[in-house]
Formats: structure tokens, C-alpha cells, sequence
């Protein structure tokens, strides 16, 4: 095998130096018989690389890439813009190949990059401290309820508007069914949440409150109302943002938030199927101790000079065990080094451009599908670059199902999570997108016989 | 040859004006930007970030990366972390764009190949472990403990039975005891013999009608098999627990010993470190866990599921636990593992763990004579040497000769990890190492014990930067970039 | 205060009772802040925390270990020394006087009995370190 070395003579060296006359014999010194497997594994034979590169091939060939046609998905995974200086420098074998800097003599550039992601997140949030990363979006929404839960000694309840994204808010229920915490919703019929039926939702065991901005519809929650009402309430608030946004919408400082959590992968990391992502989080400096996963600290060396270390280590499962704010232990290092790579690329110029492009984009592809009568926007609320379209003729699954056919990925149904809105799907508009590719989507959806019946169809004809 | 300045910080490396990336004007028709997002909602500022040029880019996080040791740049024999060579071609393959560029929630018609690529992998995942049903959602290996403690108190929830501890044994990682506190389980500890097995009387006085799973880890911390492991799942079976295996130490035994055979009813893989997924400096991994099969219908939601003809994503799951993150799970991780298993095929995965063990066995032999090996003669994957002599006799300690090492260009091994050894140094050297590699490292270990305490002590002499004051870091937390 | 003065829980917390007011003032031993090194942080209770013998009120940190800090009896805390995290130093200069950590006002005799003067509090010690 082409990764292995031990030819049959050093394997023989080997033996001698450890005193065993076989590699079977060593086995059977360590492992019980009635552990072993006597037997091969059901597995197929190995393979070559230009087998293996055929095996890949052809399983990739059954796939269409959304890199190939038009694509208006999003829903937390984004296709936004990646320069090819993310990809050739994070591909790097000593950024690739190395591990959790506990040997900060020898990481210092993943101490370095890890130091600057946390200023990146810092800056863009407004909030103090960063950490190093977490699993992802969903995961990092619920870390932060969970920390609220520690910070506010309010062990009952946590408050979710119903306009986060639903897969945060089933692993956040997966989570705190576990604690015995319940899970209140605010449910968002016009798109977006009362701040009155966030404050009524609240109690005063309430830790947090979590909402979205832009929320999974794309609207706009009146966040500094909702975050008010948290805080009246006694409880902490949370925003789970979308990093992009933060080029052009205020930053979650600004409207009190206490916690910030984001899903990074639309900076600059591929969509590979939904993971690995980059969780994001960051915090008021007086949460910090709460705050689960690594964290990178500025200090000196024994010569003055300055460099970098992983610090408030004492926060970790594997100092405190059972104590342990987070039983987290690894983070996505390497998405938090080409989130850094890109905001590097991008500067504060390119981030701007970037929203606005979402936004401008969005907003006319928003226009144009709800013009006509067959579609119409779902919610009045003003969006960045998701909307909702309501198809008039509720024949959303056959409508998308068309547009694939005709080349274009175009929006995620809303039904399989909200009922109330199976005649909808969410549309995603970023600044890959161009007019033509917008408009050939307004075109296809426009056209499309899905829904009606063939006197209606001929009639729209 | 060092480029200092390429080195600074990206902030110090800003100049206004400057830019690494440009983006096309709008095409779409012009709407003021009042009538598309409200002007409250809308930053008063530009976002905060440096404005560099792409050429400083690349060569500030090229210089920078110069400065990590790495797999693929030197021998990081870190125990418990299976750092081992991470194939290009797995790289090369993930990036295809048939993989790579897929969105998860694009049709399943649309995405055919993955899912069957997904379904072969949970049943070669179920095949090694000797389990029958695997969940590929969660996101590291804590992510699939914790994943999993939730699936065994679903599964005891829906038995009607109140149990609410959960063991490990004292030299488990860290987060085990964390997990089970996250699943909403009491952690009560084993205790471990000297030699790093089971303390079964102690385990015994602990498995009580509260009992509910024991978390393993075989091989162990130490690189030991558990030789009571049978004894063990039976003790736990009686008593009515489940035995979970942690999978950290799973390149010991692919093909050799399945969990599932020996009496695990649940556990995690660790793909980045068994099945040579990159580390990425500290992630991403991956936390697939496999159960057995009463347990199946409580793991996470979706599984992949196939009738024959097409691969389908299984949501229609009532007793699952539900979703422990966002989407499918750590896809790019996995494509990797699989990219691994069907290179290396049956006999390949076996003569993988022969070679960890044999390598591992090599080294300490070479070894114990400088430093004691505790848990004496033989190990599996790894071994736990210690300092205690040396320290007691010139004060040199573990922390000394790890940072020693990496002078000789060697990474450290683990360092005071577990800490029932005293002044330990864990050392894993993995399968891709060769022979000479390892006598160099012995020779380099030998070679460090003549040396002076005083440089010992002061020790990385040659890296860029000495030993940090982690004091000062802790004690004023500086943890981002002063603002201009 | 000399440590001679003071009671000792097993622990590592010293305790001084002030008869008056039923006010103990609780600290760590000289001993305890000898082998923790590197101190780096220290959290207290907030004012108004009812504690009992035996619960943790807080935590004391060095770089890479954490330490529980037990209440030796029973009562409120009626002061908490906050400044002490930005001088951390002063519980290793002075650990019986300006290192002190909180007040607790006592609710009743409990834990008293179980304390230990301070040559058995030093003989504990001295098995420890074997």
C-alpha cells in the first residue's frame, strides 16, 4: 500500500527489537481470542488511485452540482463568491495537515489565523471576544442558550422566534429536552415576531431569547425591540446572523444583543452537502468563561517577543470533565482559516459590495416573481437576499421539480417545516447571480404548468 | 530567509485604498437602496476589516503557515490524536465538483451519487464496528459521544426505566464525563488499575438500578486492550447498561477486533484520525456513531436509506432523538473516509492497524530503555511513557523534553495526558511512519536525556518563538486585534 | 491575622469568626495557593448567596487547573472581596489578611465543629504532600 513502509525486512528488525516472532503473535499477547475477528471483513478489495479516481468519478457523475446550473437555494448554505486565494492557500499542507496548537512554539501560524479570525468575527459582531469556532450554525445557537443558561442561573425556559432557521431550532430541542429546559416558540405568521408576543412568551425563568437576522425567511426581525423585551424580561438575547449581511446591516452590538452566533460557511467554504461548516460565536466580555471551545490570546514569549497560545483553557472539557461548560473539543479550524483568508480578500469594500449585490439582486428577482398572479411575496417585510413566494396555484413540489428540469435549482419548499406555508418556497438570491440567470428563472417559473389545470395553462400560454 | 514583515499580523499589513478582491457592478435594474433595506436597519459604517492586496495575502498566510509543524511536513507522533498521513488523492477527490458543490437541500434526484456514496459508507461503518445502524450526523467525535448518550436515555425513556449515570473510567478524555453532563447524565468515574485496565471490583459497587451506559475507551488511553473487555459487557449487560465504546483508538483494531463482537452495544468513529481526514489545525473531524440494532430507531434524523432502485434521506423516524446539528452532517470529512476504506479494502484496513501496532511496539521498544513505560512490555497503537525519573533526578520534565524535541524537528508527543501516569509523554507514531523515522526519534529522545537541565529548560531554542507566558495570557486576556 | 488565629476546614479553606456579629471572614490556606501556582483567575458569589458546610461558593483557577472553593458553614454571604481578580497577587502575599475572599454571616453552629486548628490543619498538609 502506498502509504505504509515496512517492507518484510525491516518488519523482521522490528520483531526481533520488540522480541515477538510474528506480528500474529503480538496480537495474540494483546488482544483475547475472544475479541478477535476470525474472520475478513465484508468490505471491497482495495483499489487503486485511477480505480479509486473511476469509483469517484462516476459516483460524481450521478450528482448535478449546483456549480453547473443557476442556483437559488440557500436556507443557511450559501453559493457565494470563493477567490482562488482561499483555496490555494488553505490547501497548504502545514495549514491542512496540522492539529490544535498545543505546542504553540511550533502552531504559531494557526495561533496567528486563529487570532485573527477572532478579531474578524469581533469587528464584523461588535461584541468583545470571539472564540476559535464551533461545529456550526445550529450548534452554535444552541451553545449560546446553553451558556445563557449558566449566565442567568434561569433554568426553565428558552424563548425561539419560529422564523430561525428550523433545523437550529430541532437541534436546540434536541438539546434542552436533554436538560429538562423547555422550549417556548413565537411563531412568525407575517414572516417576522411580535416583540409584545416575545415579551408575553417570556417568564422569569427564561434564560435567553434567540432570533435570526435576516431571519430563515430572509426578512428583517425589528431586532431591537425583540431584544428589549429580553432584557425587560431579565433574560439574555441572542442573534444567530448571517456574516455576509454584516457588510451592510448594523452590527448585533448595536441593538443589544449578548450573544452572537452565525453559520459561517458563506465565507469562502464550499457547500459540500451541508458540512463541514464554521460556527461562529462571540460574546460580552463578561460571559467570556461561559464561553465553550478554544480561544487564542495575544502574550509574549520568554524572550519578549510577541506571539500567540490558547488561553482560558480552564473553560475546557478537558480540565473541567463533567464541569465543563461544553463537552466541545474540537473546532473547524480550517474554516475559520478561509473565513480569514476571504474577509482578508474581501476587505471592508468587497464585504459591502458583496450585501449590497445580495440585497440589489434579491430585491429585483423579489419584483419580478411577484408581479404577475401566479406568485406573490409571501411577506411584506423588507428581505436581504432570501424571499418568500407563495405560488398562487400551490403546486410548489411540481413547480421546482419543472424548474430543475428545465436547469435551475430554484428554492427550497417551505412546507416539510412549515404546513401553514406548503404553498411556499424560499428563494436565494447572492451576488453570483446575474440578470439573465434571474430572469431566466422568473421566465421558468412564470411558464411552468405545474398546478394548473390545461385550460389554465393554454390560458397563461 | 525569514520574511518578518509578511509575518505581522494582517491588521499591521493595511494600508487604506488597498483591496485583494473585486466584485462586478450591479446588473440589475437601480433601486435606491432606502426602498430595499430600511436606512435603521442598515450599518452606519463600513464593516471593520484591513484593506490588504491579494499578493500580500498570500504571502502573509503562505510565511505564516511556514511557522506550524504539520503531517506533512514532520513526524507528530501526538498520542490519542492518530496523526497520521492524509492521502492528496482524498483531497483531490472530495473537491470534485460533483461532490464538492452540492447543496444540501438540492432534489434527491440530484444528488443520486452522494447518497449511495453516504448509504456505502454507513454500511461499511456498520461492517468494522460490528454494529448494525449508523448515524453520519454528528460533527466530531465528542459531537457523536454526546449524540449518542442521547440515544441510549431515548431508548431507556421509551423502556420506562429511570437511569441516570453514566461511568467512565478516571484515564477517559475529558469528554466523556462532558458529554454525559451535556445528555443530562450524572458522570461518576472508575477506577483504573496501574496497568490501565478496568478496576472491576470498583466498576462492579457502581452498576446499580441508576446505572445506565459505561463509556470505554479499548483500546485505552494507555494503548492497552481491555483484557476483560467480555467480562466487562457482561457485568454492564446484567446489569441492564449499555456499553459504549469510545472509537478514539479504533486504528488498533480495523479488521482485527469488532466493538460490536466484544460487547459494545454503541460508539463513535473518529474519521479524521482513524480513516486519515485531515486535521485542518483542530478540525473539522467527523462523529459518525454505530449502535446496535434495538437502538437504531433513536439515533438522529436523516439516516440514508435505499430500496433497491433509489437512495432516499429516512426523516420517518418517530422515536428519533431528532437533530443534533444542521443538514446531513460532516459530508467532506466522510467522502474522505470512504476515499480511505475503499482504498485500502479488507486486508488493506487490517495491515493498517498491523503496522500502527508493530510501529508502535518498535518504538517502545527503543524506548523503555530511556524512559519507563509504565504499563510495561507491549501496547497497541500507542504507549504512555513517563519522565518521573529524570525529573526527580535533574528536574527535567516531560514539558522539558517535548519542547526539546521539537528542536530536533519532531513533534512533541502528548504531554501530561492521562494524568494517572506522572510527567507522561503518550506517543503514537501511526502506520505511515517508517523505521528510520522512529530510530531517529528514539535516538533524538536519548540524545535529549544528556543533555544539560539549564537547556533543557529554556527549551524550543530554534522556532521562531520561545515559550509563551501563558500567565499573562490568562490573566489579561487579549484576544483580538486593538482596535485602530 | 496570623494563621495560628484562624480555624482550618480540610478543605483548604482558613475561616475567622468574629463573635460579635456572627461574621466569619473565609480565605484560602497558605498551602492551598502554594501548590495551585500561577494563579490566573478567581470567581466569588454575588452578596446575599446562602451557602452550606460542604458547597462550593466558588471557583479559583490557575493556568490549567480549576479548583472549587467549599464553604466552611452555613449562612449569607455578606461580602465578597471582587477586587481580588485584578490582584490576584495579594493572595499569595498576604492569603490570611488582604487575600480574604468572602463574609459569611452564619445562620447557626454548623461545620463549626468539624474545623481544625491550625498544628492539625498543618499536619493534614504534611501527609498530603507524601
Amino acid at each position: 500500500m502506498s502509504y505504509l513502509f515496512n517492507t518484510p525486512e525491516d518488519q523482521r528488525a522490528m520483531l526481533e527489537s520488540i522480541g515477538v516472532g510474528s506480528i500474529d503473535e503480538l496480537f495474540a499477547q494483546l488482544v483475547p481470542d475472544e475479541a478477535r475477528l476470525h474472520r475478513e471483513l465484508e468490505i471491497p478489495p482495495a483499489m487503486s488511485e485511477l480505480e479509486l479516481t473511476a469509483q469517484m468519478q462516476s459516483l460524481a457523475a450521478k450528482n448535478t452540482a449546483c456549480s453547473s446550473r443557476p442556483c437559488f437555494l440557500g436556507g443557511g448554505a450559501y453559493d457565494h463568491f470563493i477567490p482562488a486565494a482561499v483555496d490555494a492557500l488553505a490547501s497548504r499542507g502545514e495549514f491542512f495537515t496540522s492539529y490544535t496548537p498545543y505546542q504553540p512554539e511550533v502552531s504559531q501560524g494557526n495561533l496567528t489565523v486563529t487570532f485573527e479570525y477572532q478579531t474578524f468575527i469581533t469587528r464584523l459582531t461588535g461584541m468583545d471576544v470571539a472564540n476559535a469556532s464551533l461545529y456550526d450554525g445550529a450548534t452554535a445557537a444552541t451553545e449560546a442558550a446553553l451558556m445563557c443558561l449558566e449566565a442567568t442561573g434561569r433554568r426553565g425556559r428558552v424563548v425561539v422566534a419560529g422564523s430561525v432557521h428550523p433545523e437550529y431550532r430541532q437541534t436546540l430541542q434536541t438539546y434542552l429536552a436533554c436538560l429538562g429546559v423547555e422550549l417556548v416558540t413565537v411563531g412568525a405568521l407575517d414572516g417576522t415576531v411580535s416583540a409584545a408576543e416575545v415579551a408575553a412568551a417570556c417568564n422569569d425563568q427564561t434564560a435567553c431569547v434567540l432570533v435570526q437576522q435576516p431571519n430563515f425567511f430572509g426578512c428583517l426581525e425589528d431586532v431591537e425591540a425583540i431584544g428589549m423585551a429580553a432584557h425587560e424580561a431579565g433574560a439574555m438575547f441572542v442573534v444567530s446572523v448571517d456574516p455576509i449581511s454584516l457588510g451592510i446591516l448594523k452590527k448585533p452590538s448595536e441593538y443589544g444583543a449578548d450573544i452572537v452566533t452565525a453559520e459561517g460557511q458563506s465565507l469562502g467554504n464550499p457547500l459540500h452537502y451541508g458540512g463541514p461548516y464554521l460556527g461562529i460565536i462571540a460574546c460580552k466580555s463578561e460571559f467570556v468563561r461561559r464561553m465553550p471551545g478554544r480561544i487564542a490570546g495575544q502574550t509574549v514569549d520568554r524572550r519578549g517577543k510577541r506571539c500567540w497560545v490558547l488561553t482560558l483553557q480552564t473553560r475546557e472539557q478537558h480540565i473541567r470533565r463533567e464541569k465543563a461548560t461544553s463537552n466541545i473539543c474540537t473546532n473547524q479550524g480550517l474554516f475559520a482559516l478561509r473565513a480569514t483568508i476571504y474577509l482578508s480578500l474581501l476587505g471592508p469594500h468587497g464585504l459591502r459590495e458583496t450585501a449590497e449585490l445580495c440585497a440589489r439582486k434579491s430585491h429585483y428577482a423579489r419584483s419580478l416573481l411577484s408581479t404577475g398572479t401566479r406568485f406573490s411575496s409571501a411577506f411584506a417585510a423588507p428581505t436581504f437576499k432570501e424571499f418568500v413566494v407563495r405560488d398562487n396555484a400551490g403546486a410548489v413540489e411540481q413547480l421546482l421539480a419543472d424548474a430543475e428540469q428545465e436547469g435551475y435549482f430554484a428554492g427550497i419548499a417551505l412546507g416539510r417545516w412549515y404546513p401553514e406555508l406548503a404553498d411556499c418556497f424560499l428563494v436565494c438570491v447572492t451576488e453570483k447571480r446575474t440578470r439573465a440567470e434571474i430572469e431566466g428563472l422568473a421566465s421558468v417559473l412564470t411558464s411552468s404548468p405545474a398546478g394548473l389545470t390545461a385550460e389554465l395553462a393554454n390560458h397563461h400560454a | 530567509m525569514r520574511n518578518t514583515r509578511a509575518l505581522s499580523p494582517i491588521f499591521e499589513l493595511s494600508a487604506p485604498g488597498r483591496r485583494g478582491a473585486t466584485l462586478p457592478a450591479s446588473d440589475v435594474p437601480y433601486a435606491a437602496l432606502d426602498d430595499i433595506l430600511p436606512a435603521d436597519a442598515r450599518a452606519h459604517a463600513l464593516p471593520d476589516l484591513p484593506e490588504v492586496a491579494e499578493p500580500d495575502v498570500v504571502r502573509h498566510y503562505t510565511c505564516i503557515s511556514q511557522l506550524n509543524m504539520s503531517v506533512d511536513t514532520h513526524f507528530y507522533p501526538l498520542g490519542s490524536c492518530t496523526m497520521k498521513y492524509n492521502p492528496k488523492r482524498n483531497e483531490r477527490l472530495a473537491s470534485l465538483p460533483g461532490l464538492l458543490d452540492l447543496h444540501p437541500y438540492q432534489s434527491e434526484t440530484s444528488h443520486q451519487g452522494m447518497l449511495q456514496l453516504l448509504f456505502e459508507l454507513q454500511q461499511m461503518l456498520a461492517e468494522i464496528a460490528g454494529l448494525h445502524v449508523v448515524s453520519l450526523q454528528p460533527a466530531a467525535g465528542a459531537h457523536g459521544e454526546l449524540a449518542a448518550l442521547m440515544t441510549a436515555a431515548a431508548y431507556f425513556r421509551d423502556r420506562g426505566e429511570n437511569r441516570t449515570k453514566v461511568l467512565a473510567p478516571d484515564s477517559a478524555h475529558g469528554t466523556n464525563p462532558a458529554s454525559a453532563a451535556v445528555a443530562g447524565f450524572d458522570a461518576v468515574t472508575v477506577r483504573s488499575t496501574p496497568e490501565g485496565y478496568v478496576d472491576l471490583d470498583d466498576l462492579k459497587s457502581k452498576l446499580d438500578d441508576q446505572f445506565a451506559v459505561f463509556m470505554i475507551t479499548n483500546p485505552s488511553t494507555l494503548g492497552m486492550f481491555e483484557k476483560n473487555i467480555r467480562p466487562i459487557a457482561d457485568m454492564v449487560h446484567a446489569a441492564g447498561g449499555l456499553l459504549y465504546l469510545d472509537g478514539a483508538n479504533m486504528n488498533a483494531i480495523l479488521g482485527i477486533s469488532r466493538p460490536g463482537d466484544f460487547g459494545a452495544d454503541m460508539m463513535h468513529y473518529n474519521p479524521h484520525k482513524t480513516f486519515s481526514g485531515p486535521h485542518g489545525g483542530g478540525g473539522p473531524g467527523a462523529g459518525p456513531i454505530a449502535v446496535r440494532e434495538m437502538l437504531g430507531p433513536y439515533l438522529p434524523a436523516p439516516l440514508v436509506a435505499f430500496d433497491g432502485v433509489r437512495y432516499r434521506l429516512d426523516y420517518d423516524r418517530p422515536k428519533s432523538i431528532g437533530r443534533v446539528r444542521s443538514f446531513f452532517g460532516n459530508v467532506g470529512v466522510l467522502v474522505r473516509a470512504y476515499c480511505y476504506i475503499r482504498t485500502y479494502g479488507a486486508k488493506g484496513l487490517r495491515e493498517v492497524s498491523e503496522n500502527a501496532v508493530l510501529n508502535a511496539n518498535y518504538l517502545l521498544s527503543k524506548v523503555k530503555h530511556i524512559f519507563p513505560v509504565p504499563q510495561g512490555e507491549r501496547c497497541m497503537h500507542e504507549f504512555v511513557a513517563t519522565a518521573s525519573k529524570i525529573k526527580a533526578e535533574r528536574g527535567v520534565s516531560a514539558m522539558d523534553i517535548a519542547k526539546r524535541l521539537l528542536d530536533y524537528g519532531f513533534h512533541a508527543p502528548t504531554v501530561y495526558f492521562p494524568s494517572t501516569v506522572k510527567e507522561s509523554m503518550m506517543m503514537e507514531p501511526t502506520e505511515t511512519e517508517s523505521k528510520e523515522t522512529l530510530d531517529a526519534f528514539a535516538n533524538a529522545l536519548f540524545r535529549i536525556t544528556e543533555e544539560s537541565p539549564d537547556l533543557l529548560h529554556e527549551a524550543p531554542h530554534s522556532t521562531g518563538v520561545s515559550r509563551p507566558d501563558e500567565v499573562k495570557a490568562a490573566r489579561q486576556p487579549q484576544t483580538s486585534w486593538p482596535k485602530a | 491575622m496570623q494563621p495560628e488565629q484562624l480555624k482550618f476546614a480540610k478543605t483548604h479553606e482558613w475561616l475567622h469568626l468574629d463573635p460579635a456579629t456572627k461574621t466569619a471572614t473565609v480565605g484560602l490556606s497558605a498551602f492551598a495557593l502554594e501548590a495551585l501556582t500561577d494563579l490566573v483567575y478567581v470567581e466569588l458569589p454575588k452578596v446575599g448567596v446562602k451557602v452550606s458546610p460542604g458547597q462550593s461558593f466558588g471557583e479559583i483557577e490557575s493556568v490549567k487547573a480549576v479548583s472549587d472553593i467549599y464553604s466552611p458553614v452555613s449562612g449569607e454571604i455578606t461580602a465578597s472581596h471582587g477586587e481580588l481578580a485584578d490582584h490576584l497577587d495579594k493572595l499569595k502575599s498576604d492569603p490570611y489578611g488582604e487575600g480574604w475572599l468572602v463574609k459569611i454571616k452564619l445562620a447557626d453552629e454548623a461545620g463549626l465543629g468539624e474545623l481544625l486548628s491550625y498544628g492539625d490543619y498543618q499536619k493534614q498538609c504534611a501527609e498530603e504532600q507524601h
